[in-house]
C-alpha cells in the first residue's frame, strides 16, 4: 500500500512550518512520528497534498519543569517521555502511560503532539493528560493560545486546532507525589485499549468510553464527597456512550469501566 | 526528491517519488532485501529495521523522513568477514526461528530492546518484542535467542 501523491516539504522553524500551512490551508497537513497519518494515507482514507515534516524542530523536542507546572514540547516522542527523569518524578502517570502505546517501534516515532491531535477517542495519553488537568498551547498566525484539554476533544478525531495552527507545548500541573495508576484492557499485547482508565489523584480520565477521551465525572463527585472507592467506581460509565462492537459490547464496556476504575482508585490510593 | 540515506555505513543517494515507503527504498533503491514486508500496515514488524540505532517499522516511515539519517537492515548486522552479529548466532543456536520471514525484523527489533535493556528478564522479552509477530515458534525459542544474545543463562 503507498499513498496517494503528495509533495513533501520539511520546516526548520516553527515559522517556517506556519508559513507552508497558511499558505496550503487545509490542503497541508503537519507531519509528526506519522504513526497515525501515513497508515491513513496508506488507506487511502487520507490524502493531503503537502506534507509539512516537523522533524527538524527540535525545539519542539522537551520535558521541563517550569515552577509548578510540567511543561514538554509537543514533539517528544512516545518512547523520550517514558524514559525522561523529571516527568517519571513530576507526572509519572503520563511517564507510565507513554510506555504502555503501541509498541517500542511506535514509540520511536510517534509523538504526544500527534497522538493529541490526532484525537483518536482510543488515545491513551489524551486520557491521561485530562485526568491531569492538561493544557495544550497551539501557535498559528493569530499568535499563540492555551486550550484546556477538557476543551480539546470535540469529537472524534475533531480538535478545534485550525488548520494553519500548530500544537506547540504541552502543560500540567506538577503532580508530585500524588497517587496515579493506569489500567488497560486489551485483547493482545500490541492493541488499542478497548477501555482504559487513567486515575491522577482523585481525577480520573476515561480511554475509549466515547468519541473523544473524557472524565468520569460521576466517579469524580462521589470520590470528592467522602465516598468509599467501590461505590465511587460504579458510577464510571455514567455519561458515556462506548461503541458497541461483536467483540466488545457497549455493556461489555461499561462493565470494564466500572472493574477497571475499581482497580486504577485503588492502586492510586495504595 | 532527491534522498541521501546512510545504508549499513554505505550512503546511497537516489531520486525517488516523495510519497516512496522506506522499506521500498531499502529493498529496491539500496539492494538490501533482508527486510520483509508482511502486513504493510505497521501490525507485525517484519520490517523493522534501525533508524539513527533505534528500531522503527520501515513501511510506516517515508523515505523522505529517513533522508541525511542512517539506518542499519539484517545486512549491516553482519560482520565484513561474515561473522554474524551475537543475536543473529543466538537466533540460530537457540532455533529461534521456522520458516524465518518474520526473523530478520524480530532480530533488528531485539537488537534495539538489548541497546536499551542488556540484561532483559524473559518478561522484558516478550514485552519488549510485542510489536513483532512470529506464526511459527510460539515465541518460546525467540525469547531463549534473546536472553541467550543477552549473556543471561537460558533456563529451559
Ligand atoms: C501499530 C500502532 C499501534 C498503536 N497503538 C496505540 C495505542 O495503543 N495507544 C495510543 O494512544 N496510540 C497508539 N498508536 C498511535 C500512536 O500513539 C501515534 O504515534 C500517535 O497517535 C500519532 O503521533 P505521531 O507523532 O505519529 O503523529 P502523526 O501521525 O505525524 O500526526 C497525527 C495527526 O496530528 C497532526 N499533527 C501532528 N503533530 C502536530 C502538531 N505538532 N501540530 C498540529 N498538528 C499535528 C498531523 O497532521 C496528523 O493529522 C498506535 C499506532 C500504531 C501505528
Ligand atoms: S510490514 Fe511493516 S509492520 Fe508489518
Ligand atoms: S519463523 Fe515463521 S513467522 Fe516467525
Amino acid at each position: 500500500m503507498i499513498p496517494a501523491q503528495f509533495r513533501y516539504q520539511r520546516a526548520n522553524t516553527v515559522e517556517e512550518a506556519l508559513a507552508a500551512l497558511a499558505e496550503h490551508g487545509d490542503e497541508a497537513k503537519p507531519l509528526a512520528g506519522g504513526h497515525s497519518l501515513l497508515p491513513l494515507m496508506k488507506l487511502r482514507l487520507a490524502a493531503p497534498e503537502v506534507l509539512v515534516d516537523l522533524a527538524p524542530l527540535d525545539e519542539l523536542r522537551f520535558v521541563r519543569l517550569d515552577g509548578d507546572t510540567v511543561r514538554i514540547g509537543a514533539l517528544t516522542r512516545h518512547h523520550d517521555l517514558h524514559g525522561d527523569g523529571v516527568l517519571r518524578e513530576h507526572a509519572p502517570l503520563l511517564a507510565h502511560v507513554a510506555g504502555e502505546v503501541g509498541d517500542q517501534q511506535v514509540r520511536h516515532r510517534g509523538t504526544i503532539g500527534g497522538s493529541l491531535v490526532h484525537a483518536d477517542p482510543a488515545a491513551d495519553l489524551a486520557a491521561a493528560l485530562l485526568a491531569c488537568d492538561g493544557t495544550l498551547v497551539a501557535r498559528g498566525p493569530r499568535g499563540e493560545r492555551e486550550i484546556p484539554a477538557t476543551e480539546f476533544f470535540l469529537g472524534p478525531f475533531t480538535t478545534p486546532l485550525e488548520p494553519d495552527e500548530l500544537l506547540t507545548e504541552v502543560r500540567l500541573p506538577r503532580q508530585t507525589g500524588r497517587g496515579w495508576a493506569f489500567e488497560k484492557f486489551t485483547r493482545r499485547a500490541i492493541d488499542w485499549a478497548i477501555v482504559g482508565v487513567a486515575v491522577c489523584g482523585q481525577s480520573v480520565g476515561l480511554v475509549n468510553m466515547a468519541g473523544t477521551p473524557l472524565r468520569a465525572s460521576a466517579t469524580e463527585r462521589a470520590l470528592a464527597s467522602g465516598a468509599p472507592i467501590a461505590e465511587a467506581a460504579e458510577l464510571a460509565a455514567e455519561g458515556t456512550s462506548p461503541v458497541d462492537e461483536p467483540h466488545a459490547t457497549a455493556e461489555y464496556r461499561r462493565h470494564l469501566a466500572r472493574v477497571l476504575t475499581a482497580r486504577a482508585l485503588e492502586a492510586a490510593a495504595a | 526528491m532527491r534522498v541521501t540515506i546512510e545504508v549499513n555505513g554505505r550512503t546511497v543517494s537516489e531520486e525517488v517519488e516523495d510519497r516512496m515507503l522506506l522499506v521500498h527504498f531499502l529493498r529496491e533503491q539500496a539492494g538490501m532485501t533482508a527486510t520483509n514486508i508482511g502486513c504493510d500496515t505497521t501490525s507485525c514488524g517484519a520490517c523493522t529495521v534501525l533508524l539513527d540505532g533505534e528500531s522503527v517499522k520501515s513501511c510506516t516511515v517515508l523515505a523522505a523522513q529517513a533522508d541525511g539519517h542512517a539506518v542499519t537492515t539484517l545486512e549491516g548486522l553482519t560482520g565484513p568477514d561474515g561473522d554474524l552479529h551475537p543475536v543473529q548466532r543466538a537466533f540460530r543456536e537457540q532455533h529461534g526461528l521456522q520458516c524465518g520471514f518474520c526473523t530478520p525484523g524480530m532480530i533488528m527489533a531485539s537488537v534495539s530492546l538489548l541497546a536499551h535493556n542488556p540484561k532483559p528478564t524473559r518478561e522484558e522479552v516478550r514485552t519488549g518484542l510485542e510489536g513483532n509477530l512470529c506464526r511459527c515458534t510460539g515465541y518460546h525459542n525467540i525469547v531463549n535467542a534473546v536472553v541467550d544474545a543477552s549473556g543471561q543463562e537460558v533456563a529451559q
